[in-house]
């Protein structure tokens, strides 16, 4: 089985060894005379002193290199059109292509965030439908489009917190906000950055949130509560009522954090289960590729109470035309330009009808039913351990520690993360929740079928065994990608930091000198 | 449902369904949901349209988009920080690669060399154009970057101040301060020049103290002229022991001097316009780049992708440097929560820095700058027109007073758009000292048919020349 996956390795130079002085890639559209005798030249119109001395030392290279440049270098990258991309949290499942091409269409690609209300009723219409759309699938009264980001919509969310409590007069009294030890790092990360102190409750031997430790925790200090259900260990919060009864009577809001809203689609929504506040990661539910790291969309949703804190402008609709409102006067301020990144939000529109209410509840269902096929056939290799009861069914994703294996024979879970790429297979998210040992987080999606379910039970089961029998394949892992394995260290040590090709080029200055 | 299984769904097939649940001893899929309090089960289908097929949804979104008018339909002179500017085909073709457009971030590098590589290589490019060192892989837009910059000098300085000019983007402004505000950190405004718009000094020493974190303008300004006062403004800066930013738009930067060039600390602006297109607004690409001094590298926010090698040292590689910053890991003592940024649109600007190597960046700064003066001059020959309203050196967008005429801003444009023309922004409530004034913007993009379009409509238009009522 292995030595199948082999990926390109070009020897390829970085962009700036590439070309030669006075080739380029692209000439602009002559400016036409008329122009240029009643404008003037460059340099009556822009003083010396403001004018760039010598030109930007970028590299010059023709079009046709800069196209292999580049291709080349995809070909050394690994995404979901290639195959299987189980990074837990992450929802790495298929981004339809025809949603490339609207996206692409001048109807969204040309127009200007300023243009007449008139003139955009197209894309505002688009964007109405999808707020109301995503409201219907999380139960919530509201949607704001804005957020670029989950952590984006995170920041906006303990806004909208921290406005609430300003308004009921309790402002300066609630500054703390409530996550649980297995949350994802952007929730008190989040909380932070909008002024919240973080209390970090631990959880229970169910992997739940430690109900005792909660009621502990809360006071009259409590902003709210940033909650992930199904949680970071793929398990739903089944006291969730509980959880939230004891959030509301404290006078906190609780946050219903959506990165792993791909479970619940169609079946439950965070509204009926008391949530105030939902980010949805447009690009993990709804089928948006995530670009190697980015353009994603994360909006918001709130319970009506709240609707009145949400930026400006509100997308509105008078039964005849739709309308920027921007008369919102106890708005939290912007947290970005315009109205949100809208041609993900436009790839959504089209992933959302695409699949219909059906498709969507098929979504969650295969989604949940994947990551618990996956629990089974894991479950069978000995050395892999399903921390928190084993029994209870997962919702879209596991968490398998193999802190056995590694006491057995060295191997962690970074060895095995390494090597499943050379089986062709992205590895799961690792040492995540941190509440597990050696955590492998594995999050299928509904996107892959049985088959490739089953070659990746059995590349589990194989490296088990290469730890075993031949540790160093697994231990020197990985082969078969475009590299062996990187030095992370030399890349964030003082001495070898090399940030960008200005950098390098003056610590080879250096080394040459000190020669 | 018509078919048995969906596209996009291979196990929804029930055959497959069926073979899974049974290895899994398991009848219905249900009984993965039974800790679930039957009370917040939905008892309903959700309230959203029938499912369409690929093709019913691509005549569906082509008859609701159709409804817009784009730049195509009509020439637009809006800016404002967002531009319209062209999108080499090579720049389409590679951000379209699956292997990057479905790639999520490079957490394993071996891997993902391909868009370590080119994050790397557009971090440097960056700082060519800039004249900095250290450029991040991206921030979400310039406004939520001024925000971090702004929180950023803050707590390398320890000082919560930050002096920012009159004349600034609204957005950008508001979203500073909703950056700023929670971390205690207080915005002051420093005056300009009437005449030429330029920061006024004496102001600017009035306003920088012992408690300024950071001195920030922008070049070119949000109302299109240049300051000029460059190197006194990052004397007054730093001699008071305040960081100096600089907001840009990458697109002068073939022409206009680098900030690198005059003491900047840190950059921040707008990438969009490197190979991205308007979108009605998003994504943008928030640049971010600052010296290369280990106290601000080690303060900044978001990824930075490092040049290594692999272990063995046989050969180079790329991977996240300096990650203890990051919220993963560092989570509530991050230096930001920032996660998922704009990488792709980041690739875009990369391929097309490559595309136009010096060279183009030259000729495209030279290029905007002659049609922008173009404009400025026939459209400055209308009379009741003043344009623009300050006396400086302009690049990309301009001022367009319309007091003498006596007609406003909102009937002009009215009247502009009722002949297939859409005007500048509106930005007499922005700053009423300046009346009833527009801004516009001219970019590569606008033929000189275009701008001798809008001449001559202005000129009926102010001409007195009412013709029919402008209808909806």
């Amino acid at each position: 089985m292995n030595g199948r996956f082999k990926q390109a390795s070009w020897n390829e130079p970085i962009v700036f060894e590439l070309g030669n002085a006075g080739r380029r890639g692209f000439v602009l559209p002559k400016v036409e005379e008329e122009i240029r005798r009643k404008a003037g030249s460059l340099d009556e119109l822009l003083p010396a002193e403001v004018r760039r001395a010598s030109p930007p030392r970028l590299p010059q290279l023709s079009e046709v290199e800069v196209l292999r440049h580049y291709t080349r270098l995809s070909q050394m990258n690994y995404g979901v059109d290639l195959g299987f991309y189980p990074l837990g949290s992450c929802t790495m499942k298929y981004n339809p292509k025809i949603n490339e091409v609207l996206a692409e269409l001048p109807g969204v690609a040309m127009v200007h965030p300023y243009q007449d209300e008139e003139t955009v009723q197209g894309i505002l219409e688009i964007l109405y439908r999808l707020e109301r759309w995503l409201a219907e699938i999380t139960g919530m009264h509201e949607v704001c489009l804005q957020p670029a980001a989950g952590a984006h919509g995170e920041f906006l969310g303990a806004l909208l917190m921290r406005a609430y409590h300003n308004f009921n007069g309790e402002g300066g009294k609630r500054s703390e906000i409530i996550v649980p030890d297995s949350a994802h790092g952007t929730n008190p990360a989040s909380g932070t950055m909008a002024g919240f102190k973080i209390v970090v409750v631990p959880s229970n031997s169910e992997g739940c949130v430690d109900l005792e430790a909660l009621k502990a925790a809360v006071s009259e200090r409590t902003a709210g509560l940033m909650l992930t259900n199904p949680n970071t260990l793929g398990i739903f919060e089944r006291n969730i009522e509980e959880i939230a009864e004891t959030i509301h009577s404290a006078g906190g809001l609780l946050y219903y954090d959506g990165a792993n809203l791909n479970a619940i689609l169609g079946k439950i929504r965070p509204g009926d289960m008391g949530f105030d506040i939902v980010h949805i990661n447009i690009h993990k539910t709804f089928g948006t590729p995530h670009g190697g790291g980015g353009p994603g969309a994360g909006p918001i949703g709130v319970s009506e109470k709240l609707a009145e804190f949400l930026p400006v402008p509100r997308i509105v609709y008078d039964g005849n035309r739709y309308k920027l409102d921007y008369d919102k006067p106890h708005a939290v301020g912007k947290i970005r330009s315009f109205y949100g990144n809208v041609a993900v939000l436009l790839k959504a529109y089209a992933y959302i009808l695409s699949l219909g209410a059906e498709g969507l509840k098929e979504t969650a269902e295969i989604s949940v039913l994947n990551a618990n096929y996956l629990v089974k056939k894991l479950r069978e290799i000995p050395e892999l351990s399903l921390p928190y009861d084993e029994k209870k069914p997962r919702k879209h994703e596991c968490v398998f520690g193999v802190e056995k294996l590694e006491k057995q024979t060295g191997v962690s879970a970074l060895h095995v993360a390494k090597r499943l790429l050379d089986y062709g297979f992205h590895a799961p998210t690792i040492y995540f929740p941190l509440i597990v040992k050696e955590a492998l987080m594995i999050e299928p999606t509904e996107s892959f079928e049985k088959e490739t379910l089953d070659r990746f039970a059995e590349a589990m089961r194989e490296i088990v065994k290469e730890a075993r029998e031949t540790p160093e394949k697994v231990l020197n892992a990985p082969e078969n990608t475009a590299v062996p394995r990187v030095d992370e260290v030399k890349a964030s040590h003082p001495r070898t930091m090399t940030l960008s090709w200005k950098i390098y080029q003056q610590k080879h200055d250096e080394m040459r000198k000190n020669y | 449902m018509a078919s048995k299984s969906h596209p996009y769904i291979p196990n929804s097939l029930p055959e497959t369904k069926a073979e899974m649940m049974r290895e899994m001893g398991i009848k219905t899929v249900e009984e993965l949901y039974v800790d679930v309090p039957e009370k917040y089960r939905l008892k309903r289908r959700l309230n959203l349209p029938e499912r369409l097929s690929e093709l019913e949804l691509k005549r569906h979104v082509e008859r609701l988009l159709a409804k817009n008018k784009t730049c195509l339909d009509m020439p637009v002179f809006l800016g404002a920080g967002c531009w319209p500017h062209y999108v080499p085909a090579v720049v389409k073709t590679i951000v379209q690669r699956g292997e990057l457009l479905t790639s999520y971030t490079p957490y394993q590098p071996e891997i993902s060399q391909g868009m370590l590589q080119i994050l790397f290589e557009y971090q440097s490019m960056i700082c060519e154009l800039t004249g900095m060192e250290v450029a991040n892989c991206s921030m979400y837009d310039w406004a939520s970057a001024l925000g971090e910059a702004a929180r950023m000098a803050a707590r390398i300085t320890r000082r919560n101040e930050v002096v920012i000019p009159k004349i600034i983007h609204p957005e950008r402004k508001a979203t500073l301060q909703t950056y700023a505000e929670p971390a205690g950190i207080k915005i002051r405004e420093t005056a300009y020049k009437p005449e030429t718009g330029q920061l006024d000094l004496e102001d600017l020493k009035n306003k920088i103290c012992e408690k300024t974190a950071a001195v920030y303008i922008e070049n070119p300004s949000y109302l299109g002229f240049i300051e000029t006062n460059l190197e006194e403004i990052e004397t007054e800066a730093h001699a008071k022991g305040a960081l100096f930013i600089v907001g840009v738009d990458p697109t002068s930067l073939g022409v206009l001097k680098p900030p690198g060039e005059y003491g900047a600390d840190i950059v921040v602006g707008e990438g969009q316009p490197l190979g991205n297109a308007m979108n009605y607004g998003g994504p943008l690409l928030g640049i971010f780049a600052c010296r290369s001094d280990i106290r601000l590298v080690r303060q900044m926010p978001g990824r930075i992708i490092g040049m290594t090698t692999t272990v063995d040292s046989e050969r180079r590689a790329f991977c996240m440097a300096l990650q203890t910053r990051e919220q993963h890991i560092r989570r509530e003592k991050a230096t930001s929560n920032i996660c998922s940024n704009e990488s792709l649109c980041a690739v875009a600007a990369a391929v097309y820095m490559a595309l136009l190597g010096p060279e183009g960046f030259r000729e495209l700064g030279e290029t905007i700058t002659l049609k922008a003066t173009y404009a400025m001059r026939v459209l400055s020959e209308i009379s009741g027109l003043r344009v623009p309203v300050f006396n400086s050196p302009h690049f990309k967008e301009f001022t367009v007073n319309f007091d003498e005429s006596g007609l406003t801003v909102e009937k002009v444009h009215r009247e502009l758009l009722r002949r297939g023309v859409h005007g500048g922004k509106n930005v007499s409530k922005e700053f009423p000292e300046l009346g009833e004034t527009a801004l516009y913007c001219v970019t590569e993009m606008h033929s000189k048919e275009d701008i001798d379009k809008l001449a001559e409509v202005l000129g009926e238009v102010l001409g007195g020349n009412k013709g029919d009522e402008w209808k909806v």
